[in-house]
């Protein structure tokens, strides 16, 4: 015990506590990601809706959203230890820091993007999930999504959140791997490409959705409007 | 070269610091940085003012004495070299140049632009050693050592210590120093026996000066004057790892 409890107070255990959860919380980001693309299945919602309905009713899935939480608080609490600590290693500030000459832009801005990705979260929760699982009667999933995804500001926040996500990921993909001792300068294109997949895939296929529902949604309400003028 | 100098003063550790600037209308574009500073130090001792003090010894890149913040950079512009092996040619005539110590709370300023490195000394005591006595030089291939291993133990023994990883780093992280140090040992036969030990002792020691944590963002590598690698970061991780399990 005193072993872990020496491993987490270290810097390097709370930078692989980090790695490990960030890493999870990548998986859940692919999960989600394959079941939203039901929304374009064009069905008025129903698959959607069933998917929606299967994934609150199942015992396993239930079960996977605590340990889900728990990534979270793990990637947020050690994030911000380590970020607190950070801040406190160089009380004189330089003249001139020109860090912008040896490191990337997303290296440099985790704990930024990570804030605004979990604002994000609490108010992408607030949205479906909180409804889906408190409301009654239980509003239509489908439903849901086209109300959220309709609103102009809604969907500029999300296509926002999402950018800034794409960038917390460029960096932590292979931050993780680097972090986990995983990365080598040999494999290192192998990594960046996998880690595209994440970073690039997976923020894209999300901002779809927002975008498909407010302009083509709205459109072809537009157009049914017109006709029935 | 006429060249502006903004250098940070400091009359001693407990005291505050401030920027004065130096005029030198003497500058040759041969002349390395340390000569530089030289030229000022003549200018101030004849007109009966205190020298600015800057660390120095070999002024061939091998000693990692030197290492001054030149223009935001870990010394100064240029790739792979320390502040002593920068020549004013990488400058034009007419500049403004803003040279400060290495900040970082491990790393204290006594003097102008000297600092208190012992920290690392710290981290060297607590690991960075074998501590079995092994003898003269042995006869070739007497102890089998892998080609690679041996390249790339010695790239990792190239470090001097100078502390520019620690500078460079947004977080004052001594990682890529600590790499460097556990795998040079580490790759090496002769320093297997104590892998475990070192690699926890060393980061222990690390975090208990006040370094900060590696954010992953290089900038130590893109800095170091001897380019150690931060492949040498994740073996460090995976030796903290290995050593948290087997011990």
């Amino acid at each position: 015990m005193n072993r872990l409890v020496a491993f987490y107070q270290s810097s390097i255990g709370k930078k692989i506590t980090m790695s490990l959860t960030g890493l999870f919380l990548c998986t859940f980001l692919v999960e989600h990601l394959v079941g939203n693309l039901l929304l374009f299945v064009g069905d008025g919602g129903e698959s959607f809706d069933a998917y929606s309905e299967f994934m609150a009713g199942n015992f396993v899935i239930r079960t996977i959203e605590f340990v889900l939480l728990f990534g979270f608080l793990g990637h947020i609490v050690s994030g911000y230890l380590v970020w607190r600590k950070n801040r406190t290693s160089r009380s004189t500030d330089y003249e001139v820091y020109r860090l912008n000459e040896n490191s990337p832009i997303w290296s440099r801005n985790t704990m930024l993007t990570g804030s605004i990705v979990f604002i994000f979260l609490v108010i992408h929760l607030r949205t479906f999930f909180l409804p889906l699982r408190f409301d009654d009667p239980t509003p239509s999933p489908y439903f849901l999504v086209v109300q959220a995804f309709t609103n102009g500001w809604y969907c500029a926040f999300y296509v926002f959140a999402l950018i800034l996500l794409a960038y917390h990921l460029r960096h932590g993909f292979q931050a993780a791997m680097q972090t986990l001792g995983l990365r080598n300068s040999r494999y290192e294109g192998l990594i960046n490409a996998i880690g595209a997949i994440f970073w690039l895939l997976i923020p894209l296929g999300f901002a779809s959705m927002p975008i498909y529902f407010y302009f083509f949604h709205t459109m072809s309400n537009a157009a049914m409007a017109l006709g029935a003028l | 070269m006429k060249i502006t100098l903004k250098v940070w003063r400091q009359k001693n550790a407990a005291s505050e610091g401030r920027f004065e600037t130096y005029v030198s209308n003497t500058v040759s574009e041969h002349m390395s940085f340390l000569e530089l500073l030289d030229v000022v130090n003549i200018d101030l001792v004849k007109q009966g003012l205190e020298p600015i003090a800057f660390d120095h010894d070999c002024r061939e890149g091998i000693c990692g004495s030197c290492g001054l913040m030149i223009n935001g950079r870990a010394h100064g512009p240029g790739k792979g070299i320390a502040t002593c092996q920068l020549h004013m040619r990488s400058f034009k005539d007419g500049d403004e140049i803003v040279v400060e110590p290495w900040r970082a709370n491990p790393f204290p300023v006594l003097k102008d632009l000297v600092v208190d490195r012992r920290s690392f000394d710290r981290i060297m005591q607590a690991g960075g050693y074998i501590s079995v006595k092994t003898g003269g030089a042995p006869d070739g291939n007497a102890l089998p050592v892998p080609h690679d291993h041996a390249e790339k133990a010695f790239d990792a023994a190239a470090c001097i210590g100078c502390g520019a990883c620690v500078a460079a780093c947004p977080n004052s992280s001594a990682m890529l120093f600590v790499a460097a140090k556990v795998s040079q040992l580490a790759l090496l036969p002769q320093g297997h026996a104590e892998r475990a030990d070192r690699a926890l002792n060393m980061v222990e020691q690390m975090d208990k000066e006040g370094f900060g944590n590696c954010s992953n963002n290089y900038a130590c590598e893109a800095e170091c004057p001897k380019g150690i690698s931060v492949d040498n970061i994740a073996r460090l991780n995976r030796e903290f790892l290995r050593a948290t399990v087997v011990k």
